[in-house]
């Protein structure tokens, strides 16, 4: 694989429901190390794409690549281990009976070895090192020990997102990390998500409403109207773009 | 703590091994069912506690395991071989079983169960060739090891006790794992769960087959405890005590069973008085104790014990999730 | 052929009944995601008010069955919800399974117990005697059976349809959150739905004891089919389990008279599983609503 190919590839996506083409011939690449933003109004078409990223949906027509390999049909833990590809979710998604560490390890347990061997092997599959640095870094530390259940909102969204980093992934995918999460916590998740895509050179894709936390996290800004790219380019051009303004202002 | 807590693992031992001399011979056989109802239970814990995949149908592989038991020792074969044809019988069956569980959760899996249940039970009482039909089969007999006979009372407690304390180390240990992981994170929230990379069809269907091997186990060792079995000792009824044993001790704990099924058992023993009534009193006792402590003895425990704590609030609105 | 025409009548009629039933169990669910393990013997009890009405109060047919009615709304409509199920609400599912089916042991004891365990006889208010259409033989009995059925559901249509507490039922069954902020008092609405099903219970085990006769063990299989009747409709519509309780009526007569005895309780079983596989969403609903 050349340092060139891109970890993401969109080719021509579109998709309809009954008539209405949510999603009209998208393509776009997301290269190694970047943080592409994903923004648009509501009913732009950035849901629909999200799914057909992550293969649960078929699109009509066009393709998603994932470092080459197609990830159409695949089953959501398939295209975890097989794939690199780590998601969250809109909704908060921890395990809340479970403990943080617990959370963390789980994240990364099906990654490595066999299914018998992790019911033989050791009671933590050896990840137990990786996971508490993954909650050191996330500043989890204190709540290590802790029912996930039991933390507040944007503690529980930050694990939500730690988990995603847990299994080293190619690709990870955030929908709304910043949803409903207060400023100061928002400025931990922002720094926390920046420092790890820089020091690990990881790849990110992320939706989110909150414009501040887009324009200064992301790296690169897709602005979906309709089903189809209207704009793209740094926070700062898009910013300044007069049809960005006029597709979330309305005319 | 951990000090602690072997400290009472080695006491309970203790009295586990001493309990039989406290006791008379139906004393020891009360002990006896006991522990077997406590591997069905913990069986069913697995599914529901841990995996949280409802069955109504853990009595049915008791009647399967404690029939193939019944069949395959009557027919002059060592009851060590009945009980690994029950056991692997039961996780076939379980895969089954678990089957609907990947397309429907809840009531529907509760209700798709019972119907395996009533069907299990419908073959037992039918096929007369096979079962005995409604007269069951009579004459199971004890299983001997080299010398060691199990003839008494006394003797089958303490081989019915190995057998407990090799399923539970078992248990212990499934439940440790990642595999223990993996089926929490299936109870609590199975989409995301299997975005992490958890194959969350093998390990539902796992989680029934490994439940149903149990129920399995605890057939075949109550076939020759009782010697004699007919279709009535594995109705809905029966699952539902099985069921009860695992809520009322604390569904998804450890030790939930053992004293969910320590206590479901001793019941009846209490309630002696009661005669004809004692099913009535049974079943509005299991009203009375869903009604005001739907989360069992060891989650009352367990409740009570936070309350007093008290350092921090748990935020009730995320507790959906852990929801059955 | 004309054998046929006499199954399939009393087919329907028997299936009419089994709507009854499952019609409750739709609204209940429905309205506070209950499913009630205990429906079938809230069948089999009701006619054993009707008979303590009248062997022990000396009551005529009539009069013994409004007592039931009324004992049965307040006893299995109003004290079930309020006692029972409420409590039970915010905790998910599995209490209000077991309780339900210890519900229905503790009933099924208590009737074995205090009244008896052998099947009793139960008056019909219909004659017995048949009249011949088209060579098939029909009983005045399942005629009569099919009739008041279909005025219970007609009406009870109605009043969901035309009336204005009607409405707010069904407002709460579609959306609580949003009907509560209309101002529609949905505990209430809740409640009536927990009466409207005991009272559905007493005509159906009115219409069904004299053919299949009181018994204490008679709720469990009547449950189990207005279950199963409920889920080929689709679970969450009153026109879905009225279908479903005509086709299972149907199957269920069917394979009595042209299948072994034995077994047959095993064909509606596995219709059962069979349809929670392939068609969670039952024959006719739709998928909506379904999700928990």
């Amino acid at each position: 694989m050349t340092a060139e190919a891109p970890v993401l590839d969109v080719r021509n996506i579109s998709k309809s429901f009954g008539g209405i083409k949510a999603v009209d011939d998208v393509s776009f690449t997301v290269n190694r190390g970047e943080i592409l933003g994903l923004i648009g109004p509501n009913g732009s078409g950035k849901s629909t794409l999200f799914n057909c990223i992550l293969g649960q949906s078929r699109p009509d027509k066009g393709k998603v690549e994932v470092n080459g390999k197609p990830v159409l049909g695949m089953r959501p833990c398939d295209l975890s281990k097989r794939l690199g590809v780590a998601r969250t979710f809109q909704m908060l998604q921890v395990f809340p009976q479970m403990t943080v560490l617990d959370n963390i390890i789980l994240a990364g347990q099906e990654h490595s070895g066999t299914m018998l061997g992790r019911l033989m092997g050791a009671s933590d599959a050896g990840l137990t090192e990786s996971a508490d640095r993954l909650i050191a870094f996330f500043r989890l530390g204190h709540l290590r020990d802790e029912l996930a259940g039991s933390l507040s909102y944007g503690q529980q969204k930050l694990l939500d997102a730690a988990m995603a980093f847990m299994a080293g992934p190619q690709l990870v995918l955030l929908d709304e990390p910043a949803g409903g999460v207060n400023l100061t916590m928002l400025e931990h998740l922002k720094d926390r998500l920046s420092t790890y895509n820089r020091e690990n050179g990881s790849t990110f894709v992320v939706i989110e409403h909150n414009m501040e936390f887009v324009m200064s996290l992301c790296t690169r800004i897709l602005v979906l109207a309709n089903g189809a790219i209207i704009a793209e380019g740094s926070p700062e051009e898009v910013r300044a773009n007069p049809i960005v303004i006029e597709a979330y202002l309305g005319s | 703590m951990a000090l602690w807590r072997n400290l009472a693992l080695v006491a309970g031992l203790v009295v586990l091994v001493l309990a039989p001399f406290t006791q008379a011979t139906y004393g020891t056989y009360v002990l006896c069912s006991w522990l077997i109802f406590a591997i069905a239970a913990m069986g069913l814990n697995l599914t529901l506690g841990y995996a949280g995949q409802i069955s109504l149908a853990q009595a049915s592989f008791m009647g399967i395991g404690a029939y193939t038991t019944a069949l395959m020792t009557m027919a002059g074969i060592h009851w060590i071989f009945s009980v690994f044809a029950g056991m692997g019988l039961c996780f076939v069956v379980g895969l089954v079983l678990g089957y609907p569980a990947l397309r429907v959760q809840h009531h529907f899996l509760a209700f798709i169960t019972l119907a395996f249940a009533t069907l299990a039970f419908l073959v037992m009482r039918n096929e007369d060739w096979l079962t005995g039909g409604v007269y069951g089969l009579v004459g199971i007999p004890r299983p001997d090891f080299g010398p060691i006979s199990t003839m008494s009372q006394r003797s089958y407690y303490y081989f019915t006790l190995v057998v407990f304390l090799f399923a539970f180390a078992g248990f212990r240990w499934i439940v440790r794992s990642p595999w223990g992981r993996a089926f929490k994170a299936l109870r609590e929230n199975p989409i995301r769960a299997n975005s992490l990379g958890v194959d969350t069809r093998l390990i539902t269907l796992l989680a029934f087959a490994i439940g149903a091997a149990y129920g399995g186990l605890s057939g075949s060792l109550m076939a020759p405890l009782v010697q004699y079995i007919d279709p009535m000792s594995f109705t809905l009824i029966i699952s539902l005590k099985i069921l009860l044993m695992v809520v009322v001790g604390g569904s998804g704990y450890l030790f939930g069973p053992l004293l969910g099924a320590g206590l479901v058992i001793m019941l009846p023993e209490f309630l002696r008085f009661a005669e004809s009534y004692y099913l009535m009193i049974y079943a509005g006792l299991v009203v009375i104790l869903m009604v005001y402590c739907p989360t069992g003895l060891i989650g009352l425990i367990d409740k009570t014990a936070a309350a007093f704590k008290a350092k921090r609030v748990a935020r009730g609105d995320l507790g959906q999730g852990a929801q059955l | 052929m004309s054998e046929f025409m006499q199954v399939l009548i009393s087919g329907l009629a028997t299936g009419s009944i089994y709507a009854l039933a499952a019609i409750g169990f739709t609204l209940l669910w429905q309205a506070s995601q209950t499913i009630n393990f205990a429906q079938g013997e809230f069948v089999m009890l009701q006619a054993f008010f009707v008979l303590i009405g009248m062997h022990v109060l000396g009551l005529a047919l009539l009069p013994a069955i409004a007592l039931a009615l009324v004992v049965s709304v307040v006893l299995l409509g109003m004290v079930f919800k309020r006692v029972i199920i409420q409590p039970m609400l915010p905790h998910g599912v599995l209490p209000i399974v077991m309780a339900t089916i210890g519900l229905a042991i503790l009933m099924r004891e208590m009737v074995k117990e205090f009244y008896s365990a052998e099947a009793q006889p139960f008056p019909s208010m219909f004659s017995e005697s048949t009249f011949n259409v088209l060579g098939a033989t029909v009983s005045y009995q399942d005629v009569g059976n099919l009739i008041v059925s279909a005025i219970a559901i007609v009406a009870l249509q109605l009043f969901l349809g035309r009336t204005r507490t009607g409405r707010c039922m069904q407002a709460t069954a579609q959306n609580p959150a949003v009907a509560e902020i209309l101002g529609v008092n949905i505990q209430r609405m809740v409640l009536y739905t927990f009466m409207i099903n005991a009272a559905l219970a007493t005509i159906a085990s009115v219409l069904i004891s004299p053919i299949y006769l009181a018994k204490f063990s008679i709720g469990e299989p009547i449950g189990l089919v207005a279950f199963l009747a409920a889920i080929v409709g689709g679970f969450n519509q009153v026109r879905g389990a009225l279908a479903g309780g005509l086709l299972i009526g149907v199957i269920d007569n069917m394979s009595a008279a042209y299948l072994s005895s034995e077994y047959r309780i095993a064909g509606p079983m596995i219709l059962l599983i069979v349809i929670i596989l392939l068609r969670p969403q039952g024959l006719l609903g739709t998928s909506e609503g379904r999700t928990v």
